[in-house]
């Protein structure tokens, strides 16, 4: 099984090049993964403010998140990259919380589920998200919105393949993808979705 | 199938049509003393004191402050089916309230304010919220919207004929006066509850019936919104916990020496069959949980396989006792006989949000923060587990991430109470998605010898369905369970079909799982099981019939109307009929009516000459009688359809030395954004009572699925998860390169 796991790793890895979701390193600057222990503190710029967490350096960014600042929009799904529930942004980028030790954040800024919304793009997904009605038990939906936000941000209009490339990582157990499909488009177009059941223009 | 008016002087099970858990608990050796009623119970006016002491409050639902928008008590919990919005949505038609003047609020554990009749306790599932609350919540609202109304006339003086109501107001049009329900709520709260109320007449409904966006969207799409799993109390730390691996082992000793080094170490909780690391956050007690040294004794299942279960299964198929489940006519002497052999793995729920609950214990309380679907059910297993007396026991339910049934058990609430009650701090106790997985109490497997006969021009004269499973209901509530010792759940959908056929003998052996492997209710329960082997079957017969399988079913729904429909509607929707699909594309169709609603679902499907299936195409027809609000039914639709295909793609728990094999979302899969086909939803117009919705498009998409494959390339799918390996084209498709592709990585690694 183990295999298997390398194989998604490389699976999802090719996603993040396609959509530029890519992990935390940059080629510019190797990142050094510190060892457990290692324990500093950290500044961190999330959401525009500066936070000082004192916590071990491979500790991910998620729990510092959730359990050192409470910020709790950002969830926890499973821990290993496989469902994107935990996703934020690094510089603008999508990355799964989960895995990303905090000692590799450096200067970048955060943006997580409860900043996004100042962004221009994130501001456009969350309203998109409302009018189509997107959510059901709205656990995954931080992830999707954030991932959905970071493709915004570099891809104007999403084709479905690049729909398909930037969203696959995120799984929603409730499957609302269908909605979550049109209301990226919606976002990306500026106009409203024809859809089944909700007249475009409703409120 | 209507629900009929309910007999609540005598505990029984009433049909209901697809529902597996109808039974009626009041009167002697009931479990329950009342229900939910649109007018005060006793218990009302404490529950509504301990909830901010609101100025009027005429039942459970409905608190009116002097200020500030109008408190709704939500009777179900939410879980991503869209309840709260269609409660609201019923009470707030009757009241005369926007839904945007509106605050709801997760109803506390009360079985005598909130036990739902359809489950005979305060829990949500089955399908049942909508079905069961549709007159009682309309009823909440216009008992209090009269008397609301009675107070404006009688400060004024006036006819209460000659008032309405619009948007939280009282309007006197003829006086041209006006009066806000919070002006009114003090007066209105002093008025005796009407016995009798008029209800709207649906034509004139503003809301029910209308596309109506989701109250809780607002908070959800920017993380605002509270989950258990984000409960915050102070002093709290956070546990993670492992259980033995084996079902029904135990702990044996712990060796800690490696995770007290781990920064933020707290210290480590042990139970009987399981061990915690507590830490200042979740990333220090999950350093420290996989720094433990851990024996365990594996237990009497230690060696237990999958292929052992189903032997056993099997075994017991050949072998066991039979309970009937229904006998309709007898079995002809004569026709063609058909026969099948249907299987179904056990199941995990994983819902996003993986389970967890935050317990303080204190001497003398032992208060719960969790997301339940089964609150009360909580509060007496805290009770029993703390000795403490229930009144001291306090849960306050959350938004859910997530149920399909997993939160109708409360083992992982009393694993957490178990714990929290060894610490005096409030402890936060989250699963890791591997301990969700490999610890969950698992959908039931299934094997069903399933046969027919059929007259010279394939009419289905007569069959026979032989279950062999397990029973959820056996130990959730035995008190369910027949006096002949049948589960009505396992035979849902299975003894009673949708099609005229004459003769029929479907019955039932029990097969208890080894003990620990508990079984548990899954999303569509009973009719996702037997809707596969029917329907599946069903497109057995009409190739058998040499028969179109859309058309050999129209055959057989004459007396049928509202499934008729259905069909018909799906098939022109998808344009069904002679034409030229591209090679290896099928389309399947299948037609049921689980939880009181009608539904077919086709599926289009492409499957690779390496075998791989693709879903091209899916159109769903329902009838759900009165519908709340479209856009709900739609999502539920949209989703429960993919749920289900996705399961049936690929979801299978498997066991070796008695532990489960799969662990997260790598190896137990769920379908993704780039697998999703176009997805369309259609509704017949009905003025029926409301049916479910919530389980309704899981139930039937495996069946949809395996008949498209079989169109496609047939290969008959009869058990589940699909195996790809059955669908490859010939040997040298598996070593030709996947040019078709198209979507890359489409499928992700493994299957090419």
């Amino acid at each position: 099984m183990s295999s298997l796991v390398a194989m998604y790793s490389l699976f999802f890895a090719a996603i993040g090049a396609k959509s530029g979701a890519s992990s935390a390193s940059s080629p510019q600057t190797p990142l050094r993964i510190p060892l457990s222990g290692d324990r500093r503190m950290y500044v961190l710029s999330i959401n525009g403010e500066s936070h000082s967490v004192d916590v071990p350096a491979d500790m991910p960014l998620l729990w510092v998140l959730r359990d050192v600042i409470g910020l709790m929009g950002t969830k926890f799904g499973c821990g290993i990259a496989q469902c994107g529930a935990c996703t934020v942004h690094l510089d603008g980028q999508a990355v799964r919380s989960c895995v990303l030790p905090v000692g590799t954040v450096g200067a970048r800024s955060v943006t997580t589920i409860e900043g996004v919304g100042a962004t221009p793009s994130g501001k456009k997904v969350q309203e998109a998200w409302l009018d189509v009605d997107v959510v059901q038990c709205g656990y995954c939906q931080s992830g999707q919105i954030m991932s959905a936000a970071a493709l915004l941000g570099q891809v104007a209009n999403p084709t479905d393949d690049d729909i398909n490339a930037a969203m696959s990582g995120n799984i929603c157990r409730c499957a609302t993808y269908v909605r979550i499909r049109a209301a990226i488009k919606q976002a990306a177009s500026g106009k409203a979705q024809v859809l089944q059941t909700i007249p475009a223009g409703a409120t | 199938v209507n629900a009929p008016a309910v007999d609540l002087q005598r505990r029984r099970a009433i049909k209901v049509g697809g529902l597996s858990l109808a039974f009626v608990w009041l009167g002697a050796g009931g479990r329950a003393q009342a229900f939910i009623n649109a007018r005060p119970q006793s218990g009302d006016a404490a529950a509504a004191s301990a909830d901010g002491n609101p100025a009027f409050a005429p039942n459970a639902f409905i608190r009116v402050d002097a200020v500030g928008p109008v408190r709704l008590v939500m009777p179900n919990v939410e879980m991503g089916q869209g309840i709260y919005t269609g409660a609201c949505a019923m009470l707030a038609e009757e009241l005369g309230v926007g839904m945007d003047q509106i605050k709801v609020e997760h109803a506390p554990p009360n079985q005598a304010l909130y036990g739902i009749p359809l489950l005979g306790e305060q829990a949500t599932g089955g399908s049942t919220s909508t079905r069961d609350h549709w007159t009682v919540l309309r009823e909440a609202g216009a008992v209090a919207r009269t008397m609301l109304v009675t107070a404006a006339a009688s400060r004024w003086r006036v006819d209460a004929a000659g008032c309405t109501v619009e948007r939280g107001v009282v309007v006197h049009a003829a006086s041209g006066r006006k009066l806000a329900f919070g002006a009114l709520a003090k007066a209105a709260g002093a008025l005796p509850i009407p016995p009798k109320v008029a209800l709207k007449d649906p034509s004139t409904f503003t809301l029910i019936g209308k596309p109506l966006r989701r109250i809780d969207s607002p908070d959800k799409v920017v993380g605002a919104t509270q989950f258990g799993i984000d409960a915050k109390v102070p002093g709290m730390k956070i546990a993670t916990v492992k259980a033995c691996p084996t079902r029904g082992g135990k702990l044996v000793s712990v060796d800690d020496a490696r995770a007290r080094a781990v920064p933020g170490f707290v210290e480590v909780v042990k139970i009987g069959n399981a061990v915690a690391v507590v830490g200042e956050h979740f990333w220090a007690a999950k350093q420290g949980l996989d720094a433990l040294g851990i024996e365990w004794d594996l237990g009497e299942n230690a060696q237990l396989t999958t292929a052992m279960l189903t032997e056993a299964l099997a075994e017991r198929s050949r072998n066991g006792a039979t309970i009937l489940g229904r006998q309709l006519g007898r079995k002809p002497d004569e026709g063609k006989t058909v026969e099948a052999l249907y299987q179904l793995p056990l199941l995990a729920h994983a819902p996003m949000e993986p389970l967890n609950a935050t317990v303080h214990v204190t001497p003398d309380r032992c208060e719960i923060w969790v997301g339940t679907q089964v609150p009360v059910r909580c509060v007496s297993a805290a009770a029993r587990i703390t000795g403490l007396p229930e009144s001291k026991i306090i849960v306050h339910n959350h938004y859910i991430g997530g149920g399909f049934g997993r939160r109708l058990e409360t083992d992982s609430v009393e694993q957490a109470v178990l714990l929290a009650k060894q610490v005096k701090y409030p402890l936060k106790v989250i699963w890791t998605r591997e301990e969700d997985i490999r610890h969950d109490l698992v959908r039931p497997m299934y094997y069903d010898r399933i046969s027919a006969l059929l007259a010279k021009d394939g009419r289905p004269l007569w069959y026979s369905d032989h279950i062999t499973s397990g029973t959820v209901l056996a130990r959730w509530l035995p008190e369910g369970m027949s006096k002949e010792g049948l589960d009505d759940d396992v035979i849902e959908c299975a003894a009673e079909t949708p099609y005229a056929i004459p003769n029929c003998h479907v019955d039932w052996v029990r097969h208890d799982m080894p003990r620990g492997l508990h079984i548990g209710w899954w999303r569509g329960v009973g009719p996702t099981h037997n809707l596969f082997v029917i329907e599946s079957f069903m497109d057995e017969l009409a190739h058998a019939a040499g028969k179109d399988p859309v058309e050999y079913r129209r055959s057989l729904l004459a007396n049928n109307p509202r499934a008729l429909a259905v069909l018909n509607l799906a098939a022109e929707k998808i344009g069904w009929g002679p034409g030229s699909l591209p090679p290896r594309v099928g389309r399947g169709v299948a037609l049921g009516s689980p939880f009181g609603s009608h539904i077919c679902l086709i599926v289009e499907t492409q499957v690779t000459p390496q075998g791989e299936v693709r879903l091209r195409r899916a159109v769903v027809a329902i009838d759900c009688g009165i519908v709340i609000n479209p856009s709900s039914a739609e999502a539920q639709m949209q989703g429960g359809v993919l749920f289900g295909l996705s399961t049936a793609l690929y979801s299978a728990i498997t066991l070796k030395n008695g532990a489960v094999e799969q662990s997260n979302f790598h190896d137990y899969r769920n379908l993704r954004m780039n697998e999703v086909p176009t997805l369309e939803v259609y509704r017949v117009e009905s003025k029926e009572a409301p049916g479910g919705l919530g389980e309704l498009g899981t139930a039937i998409a495996a069946p949809a699925l395996g008949n498209a494959i079989f169109a496609a390339t047939g290969v008959r799918v009869r058990s589940l998860p699909i195996d790809r390996s059955q669908l490859v084209e010939n040997a040298d498709a598996l070593g030709s390169v996947v040019a078709d592709s198209g979507h890359g990585h489409q499928h992700g690694p493994e299957n090419v």
